[in-house]
């Protein structure tokens, strides 16, 4: 009967071929294989967000008047109120983590060069993406640290040369964080951000299904041994995707999402308002820029600097491998590891200072 | 009497009509203030008078002609020139121009004019005009030669230095002695609760002027004290009015009113000590175990029993908020305890349980919710640890079986492909 029932979609569907796929796709096994598991990472945390997302959304209400209520009601009244909004704030943080760490697992094994320069520009575009997300979903609870973050944040886009101010005034919806950019942030976090982001990640996920999994430059891809994906490597992912849910109810049931106080417009900023962590090197970094450079306003010259940097990562395929498709790998590491050690010392100073 | 009359007449009439021109320089600043010993310091204060601010200069009220760099001239009786006015004088001298609204509004629309009427009905006023002239008079208060507006945080009379300054005599045994007057008021003053909050930065709470009144001060009679303290304490003074120990309170002896219970100048932070125990000042009137001292003892009870409730809740759910419960909804609640806290205390001053109930019923009522609500986000703290450690097993047990799983498919290398050499 069951033979029967499978034939039959078998025959319109075509779930052949992807069992065949299934069978056939492999993942190489070596010292550096434990990195391949952070992107299946990133993927689960990104599905969890979708369903807390989602029953979030059951009850959060996206209006100045009732969005910081509709919160608290969810997390006092509600039941698993509080662990559904706690999974989804903690997943995100752990999941812009997590991407963080596959982008550079990515390019230490260098794995961004030919045929793959597609599959990491997808990815660097969905690193923004989850950005944007945890931008746009921090003022969602409009209270008084999300509220006044979201101003110094708009204020920052708002400096960027030529088109700051009209991006500054599109994303707030007028000249200042109000009714306005809460219900476009609320679109953006919803339905637009989501869209693309479903998108390229199915795109992504076809790239790596279609290129194989990357094997680094200083082990020969002939001679090292293949793991089925099906089921030795899909089941070890298993593992950790549950191991990764165990951390984050941890985190939910340990440490609760707190909620603050709602946005008061008319209050002074508290004090030492700060971005997400994952904002606090750059908005570090721009506190220590002068007011003035050269001919240069500071702030200026640190946005267009970041969007260099941003610009000249996202081209390591091109930069990264020399004519005849190698990597270089003293280059790409050295600035990796400027990179990385930029990132962890101006976060941890952000914070602190 | 006479000097005052005398006083007066050395006034010239002709000093506030009209301001002087102005001419470019004050003629009497650029020659004082080049000279040497005390007659120059005036001319150095005057650049932080308020006067001098409003272009006015010392032949406004010293007489004399300002624009004249001729000392026979300047100085000369044929222009008004009056010299160092008389003590008795000088009130009659600033009311000139203080008492003249049509002048006064040139330069500060908004102020009173009424000072000089004021300070004759004052205690110096009264004791000036009999030639006693050891009282205080505009410039002992306000100073000399550098008057600040009373907003000037160096102005002597600004709020915060008002004490010291009426301190200046009348914390002075010596000077009090023949006025058989006390001295310890600025010392009780400081240890009360107005100068706490007063040093705190709150203007608003009084200083001497506040009960004394300024210009017409005097101390207020027994029947006006609870008036007096009433002009704040406003619904403290119509429950009081009230109440059975109004009439009592205003026939005794040596004051009357609020200060029977809570003293006059030394206001110390009330609370229920007042009420109970061995230094109650109910116990002064209300012997141990007479009706009175019951209800007092039955008073301190119920804001003691509130006061406790309150922080308990309190500690409850600041409890629950430490370890990230969602307890504000309550914590917002435990303020219209605390509301209610204060109408308790408020009301006792009818001296009425019945009154007082109602408060303190509905306070315990609120503690009582906000308790079990802070004690409910502890209960579901340690529910949801249980939660977690339950998952955290069950996730264990499941990764274990992949793992096991795992190794049954891999038992014989199954699941691995060798490179092809």
């Amino acid at each position: 009967m069951t033979a029967k029932v499978l034939q039959w979609f078998d025959d319109r569907l075509g779930l052949s071929a992807i069992r065949e796929l299934a069978d056939h796709k492999t993942v190489p096994v070596h010292s550096a294989t434990r990195w391949y598991y952070f992107g299946g990472i990133t993927l689960f945390l990104f599905g969890i967000q979708v369903i807390t997302g989602i029953l979030l959304m059951f009850y959060y209400r996206p209006t100045v008047a009732e969005g910081f209520d509709s919160v608290r009601f969810l997390m006092t009244r509600v039941e698993f109120g509080w662990l559904i909004r706690s999974i989804h704030s903690w997943s995100a943080n752990l999941l812009i983590f997590v991407a963080f760490v596959h982008m550079f697992s990515v390019v230490f094994t260098h794995a961004y060069r030919p045929p793959r320069e597609l599959t990491w520009a997808t990815g660097i575009v969905l690193l923004g993406l989850m950005l944007g997300f945890g931008f746009s979903g921090y003022l969602l609870p409009w209270n008084q640290i999300s509220y006044f973050a979201t101003k110094v944040g708009t204020d920052v886009a708002g400096s960027a040369p030529v088109i700051g101010e009209s991006i500054a005034r599109i994303l707030r919806g007028g000249e200042d964080v109000g009714a306005a950019t809460l219900t476009r942030f609320f679109a953006l976090h919803v339905i637009l951000l989501p869209l693309i982001t479903s998108s390229l990640i199915a795109l992504h996920v076809i790239l790596v299904q279609k290129n194989g999994m990357s094997t680094p430059p200083w082990i020969s891809a002939a001679r090292v041994r293949q793991m089925k994906f099906f089921p030795n490597f899909f089941l070890r992912e298993v593992m950790v995707w549950y191991a990764a849910l165990a951390i984050l109810g941890a985190l939910a049931a340990i440490s609760p999402w707190e909620l603050g106080e709602k946005a008061d417009p008319f209050a002074s900023a508290p004090k030492g308002i700060r971005p997400e962590w994952y904002f606090l090197a750059q908005f570090y970094t721009l506190k220590l820029i002068p007011s003035h450079v050269w001919f240069m306003e500071g702030e200026l010259l640190g946005i267009a600097g970041f969007g260099a940097l941003a610009l000249g990562w996202a081209l390591i395929p091109l930069w990264g491998v020399n004519l005849a498709g190698e990597a270089r790998m003293r280059l790409v590491n050295g600035v990796g590891i400027f990179l990385v050690v930029y990132l962890a010392v101006f976060t941890v100073l952000g914070y602190v200072k | 009497m006479r000097y005052a009359v005398l006083a007066v007449l050395l006034v010239p009439p002709f000093l506030p009509a009209q301001p002087l021109p102005q001419p470019a320089k004050d003629m009497c600043v650029e020659c004082h203030a080049v000279m040497d010993g005390p007659i120059q310091t005036p001319a150095l204060l005057f650049k932080d008078d308020i006067h001098q601010a409003n272009k006015l200069s010392c032949a406004d009220c010293h007489g004399g002609d300002r624009a004249s760099d001729d000392p026979s001239v300047a100085m000369s009786r044929a222009k008004g020139f009056i010299g160092k006015p008389k003590r008795a004088a000088i009130p009659q001298l600033c009311g000139n121009c203080h008492g003249k609204p049509d002048f006064m509004r040139r330069y500060q629309p908004q102020q009173r004019v009424d000072q000089l009427e004021l300070y004759k009905t004052s205690v110096h006023g009264k004791r000036l005009a009999t030639g006693d002239e050891n009282v205080a008079t505009c410039i002992d208060c306000h100073s000399v030669h550098d008057i600040r507006a009373v907003k000037n945080v160096l102005s002597p009379v600004h709020p915060l230095r008002l004490p010291d300054t009426c301190g200046r005599c009348h914390a002075d045994a010596q000077k009090m002695a023949k006025y058989g007057i006390p001295t310890n008021q600025l010392e009780h003053y400081r240890s009360s609760v107005h100068w706490a909050a007063l040093k705190k930065g709150d203007l608003s709470a009084p200083n001497c002027a506040s009960c004394h009144g300024n210009h017409g001060a005097k101390p207020p009679d027994v029947g006006s004290v609870s008036a007096v303290c009433g002009s704040c304490h406003v619904l403290f003074a119509q429950l009081y009015e009230k109440s059975v120990h109004q009439p009592i309170f205003s026939a005794a002896s040596g004051g009357g009113g609020c200060i029977v219970c809570h003293s006059n100048h030394a206001i110390l932070q009330p609370s229920t000590a007042m009420l109970a125990g061995q230094d109650a000042v109910c116990s002064k009137c209300h012997d141990p175990g007479t009706p009175g001292a019951r209800t007092a003892a039955q008073m301190a009870q119920w804001i003691d029993g509130l006061g406790a409730a309150l922080k308990h809740s309190e500690a409850v759910l600041g409890e629950a908020d430490k370890y990230g419960m969602e307890v504000s909804e309550a914590q917002v609640r435990l303020g219209d305890g605390r509301e209610n806290l204060v109408k308790a205390r408020l009301t006792m001053h009818a001296f009425q349980p019945a009154e007082m109930q109602k408060p303190i019923e509905a306070g315990m009522a609120i503690a009582d919710e906000t308790l079990r609500a802070g004690q409910a986000a502890l209960h579901d703290k340690d529910v949801r640890r249980i939660g977690l450690a339950v998952s955290v097993f069950f996730i264990a047990i499941t990764v274990v079986a992949i793992f096991l799983v795992i190794r049954r498919l891999e038992a014989n290398g199954s699941g691995y492909l060798n490179p092809t050499k």
